[in-house]
């Protein structure tokens, strides 16, 4: 079970209005390496995964809906007071048109999400692999949505989000060479 | 009709709520926003002997009844 803080792990400030980059800030919500897709994939591969590593799998899982929470608050601030003229305008016509300002688990180009975007192979490498991989490639996604916006508040928000990629890619890192076993231990070649 | 539809309007299938605005949005706020409760949600159902249009307009307006008339026009959210 989860405890819960009514509040963001990162403050939030939005302060250019600019809700075309709400379109692109959807990439991180329900794109192929969003904080959706993070989250589910490393709380799904909990159970078959050492039990040396599955806490770093919980906590990181956890934190990335913390995340999500943050995305979408961006999200919200940005289309929220917008003409159904100006979303469209923002190329949000077709969001408009199937969910009116209602937040969806879609990429910046509107295909929704999908299973498809997380795997579970069972095998502890191969599975870590993958999460340095999402980690890696969430960590990109955050610089392009930071060239994309001059907007210095919004950029705050999203620098912290791609820190904490970097940190994740870390542990992840750290948890191979757990499971290598050679971590501490004096080897003579 | 015309009293039908005014009878039936929007003004009694509107509801208006406020959403949180806080002193650093980025856009200009939208302090009202509406939502419709249709006729079909307050009468789900239908009582018999209604009221209802002549057949030209209730073919014009989708329905017989000017009870379940629901118009909607465009309003700023």
């Amino acid at each position: 079970m989860w405890i819960y803080e009514k509040k963001l792990q990162y403050p939030v400030k939005v302060s250019k209005c600019d809700p075309y980059m709400a379109k692109l800030l959807l990439e991180q919500y329900g794109g192929a390496d969003g904080e959706l897709a993070a989250a589910l994939r490393y709380l799904n591969q909990r159970y078959t995964i050492p039990d040396k590593v599955i806490g770093l799998l919980t906590d990181i899982g956890t934190e990335e809906f913390a995340h999500l929470e943050m995305i979408a608050t961006m999200v919200y601030k940005l289309t929220k007071d917008a003409t159904p003229e100006q979303l469209r305008a923002a190329g949000l016509g077709d969001h408009y048109a199937n969910h009116d300002k209602a937040l969806f688990y879609q990429n910046a180009s509107g295909v929704p999400w999908t299973a498809t975007y997380i795997q579970a192979k069972g095998d502890p490498i191969a599975d870590l692999y993958e999460d340095i991989a999402a980690e890696e490639k969430a960590r990109a996604t955050y610089q392009w949505l930071i060239d994309m916006t001059d907007d210095v508040d919004l950029q705050d928000g999203l620098k912290f989000l791609r820190e904490r990629e970097v940190i994740h890619s870390l542990r992840f890192r750290e948890a191979v060479e757990i499971l290598k076993e050679s971590h501490g231990v004096k080897k003579v070649f | 009709m015309n009293e039908y539809i005014a009878h039936a309007g929007a003004a009694d299938q509107l509801r208006v709520w406020h959403p949180f605005v806080s002193p650093l949005d980025p856009c200009p706020p939208i302090a009202e926003k509406t939502f419709i409760i249709p006729p079909n949600v307050t009468m789900p159902w239908q009582p018999p002997g209604l009221p209802q249009f002549s057949p030209y307009e209730a073919l014009k307006l989708g329905t017989l009844w000017p009870a379940y008339y629901s118009p909607y026009e465009t309003t700023p959210k």
